[in-house]
């Protein structure tokens, strides 16, 4: 099993660990619930090292990032962050990943773990009419999530970046407990919050790791293992790659339009979507909440109309509005707030309805 | 309440006896490796379960899992509280988090089950693999 460069750190904080993605990595330290309203009420800090990060190097860095992803990357100035999709030839996720730009000639992507391989690969061979050099540097990186509303506060103690001055889906080159480190300010939590990225040693890294969670005692930020943090990014409506988006339904079924620029140049997928977008999607993503008991989990059947449509993308029931809640497909025209539809739960058909998303939305006032 | 008279499975239940009533819940061990359980489907007053049938339903944020019949018999009480609180499992297994009660088909079944301290073995025979 691989083991990340905060490894160490988890075992000293008696992470309760499990294999993911080929990774050695903390479920939950103190327990999902509790971890996911710290984050939401204090913080969380999250060992997210198993992501990828992949660069694109060269005189053509741009045209060959726009050519694989659906947003547009020529809006991006440097420092800038941008969600975006990286899309089959017919308009639907290889993954979902955030681009930053460093300069018109350095790009630095960040794709999930699960994916790395499959996306480095499609990234090389799809990109070969182009002056770039993609690179899989995800070795070299730690990466640690401080979100919630302390995060800035607890961070704050440990570099000299002006932290306040970063405004949300940017990034800078800093320095974290003498560390040299990216700071961007983004998430998977829907809070405020940072992702630092770092390539020094392990045992250095662990240091990083176990010095965030002593000096963020005071405030109440706590470790946060991989349950919170799915609860957490499900509460907000973000889509996981495998669950709500995958290389079956397309951008505009996965109601993500708005990282969807048709008008900008040529790219994998874009007539596909074009003609899509003129006749019409025939499903949706949505968000929704049982109304009967039970929790709808990934892979439960839906029920439309007493017809099987496809299955749950996600479900759980959420620590912090304690609701069972989740995200699927349905046809259009089912696809309005308080439209009902069943989830087979244990051969039992169970009644949900369809509400409006995200369904936990974060408050700026709580910084 | 004292765990030296109960019985358990493997699967991680446990039974206590009174005549011929067992009391049915989820060991210590079982609630710590689920974590914070936020849901629960109790069974159906007056169903009957064979010794080892799935007869409830857990579940806590990540996971899902059938508690099944230490032994076999029909439903005659079950904890409804536990449909709002289901985190007294994790906080009382042996008390509070009771699941449910059935009046045993079959008493020479509890025999087949462990003491209390067999089952503290079989956990630590479970942890060191």
């Amino acid at each position: 099993m691989k083991k990340t460069k905060f490894n160490e750190a988890h075992y000293v904080l008696k992470g309760k660990m499990i294999e993911f993605c080929g990774w050695d990595l903390p479920v939950q330290y103190s327990g999902v619930s509790a971890e996911h309203v710290a984050v939401r009420t204090s913080g969380g800090i999250f060992d997210v090292s198993h992501m990828g990060e992949i660069f694109f190097r060269g005189p053509q860095a741009l045209d060959a990032v726009q050519y694989l992803t659906s947003n547009d990357a020529a809006k991006l100035i440097p420092g800038k962050v941008q969600y975006s999709g990286l899309m089959t030839e017919k308009g639907c996720f290889v993954d979902d990943l955030l681009v930053h730009k460093i300069s018109d000639t350095e790009y630095f992507i960040v794709v999930n773990a699960a994916n790395l391989e499959k996306d480095y690969a499609w990234m090389k061979s799809k990109t070969t009419q182009f002056d770039v050099e993609v690179i899989n540097e995800s070795a070299d990186y730690a990466q640690v999530a401080i979100q919630g509303p302390k995060a800035g506060k607890l961070l704050a103690e440990l570099t000299n970046t002006d932290l306040a001055a970063m405004s949300y889906y940017t990034f800078t080159k800093g320095e974290v407990m003498g560390m040299d480190a990216i700071i961007a300010r983004t998430g998977y939590t829907g809070e405020y919050g940072f992702e630092v990225y770092i390539k020094d040693d392990a045992q250095k890294a662990s240091k990083l790791f176990l010095e965030l969670c002593q000096k963020g005692e005071k405030y109440g930020v706590v470790p946060v293992g991989l349950g919170a943090r799915d609860s957490l990014r499900l509460e907000c409506c973000m889509a996981l790659y495998g669950n709500d988006i995958d290389d079956s339904h397309t951008i505009l079924e996965a109601n993500l339009a708005w990282i969807l620029k048709l008008q900008k140049g040529d790219f994998i997928g874009k007539d596909v979507l074009l003609k899509q977008k003129e006749a019409g999607i025939q499903r949706k993503l949505v968000g929704f909440e049982m109304i009967g008991r039970g929790i709808a989990r990934h892979g439960y059947p839906v029920y439309v109309d007493g017809q099987q449509f496809e299955t749950i993308g996600s479900g759980t029931m959420t620590p912090f509005l304690k609701k069972a809640v989740g995200m699927t497909y349905l046809p259009i025209g089912k696809t309005e707030p308080g439209s009902e539809f069943q989830v087979k739960i244990r051969e039992e058909l169970v009644t949900a309805k369809v509400v409006a998303t995200p369904f936990y939305k974060f408050d700026q006032k709580s910084i | 309440m004292s765990t030296k008279d109960l019985k358990f499975t493997e699967k991680h239940e446990w039974a206590s006896v009174n005549g011929n009533i067992a009391t049915f819940g989820i060991t210590d061990y079982a609630q710590h490796q689920f974590g914070d359980i936020v849901f629960i489907e109790l069974p159906t007053m007056g169903k009957s379960f064979s010794k080892g049938a799935a007869c409830a339903n857990i579940e806590s944020v990540k996971a899902v899992a059938d508690m099944y019949a230490p032994v076999s018999g029909e439903v005659t009480e079950v904890n409804s509280s536990l449909e709002n609180a289901p985190e007294q499992i994790n906080k009382e297994p042996y008390g509070a988090g009771w699941v449910c009660k059935v009046k045993m088909a079959d008493a020479a079944e509890l025999d087949s089950l462990m003491d209390e301290s067999a089952y503290e073995n079989y956990v630590k025979s479970v942890e060191e693999k």
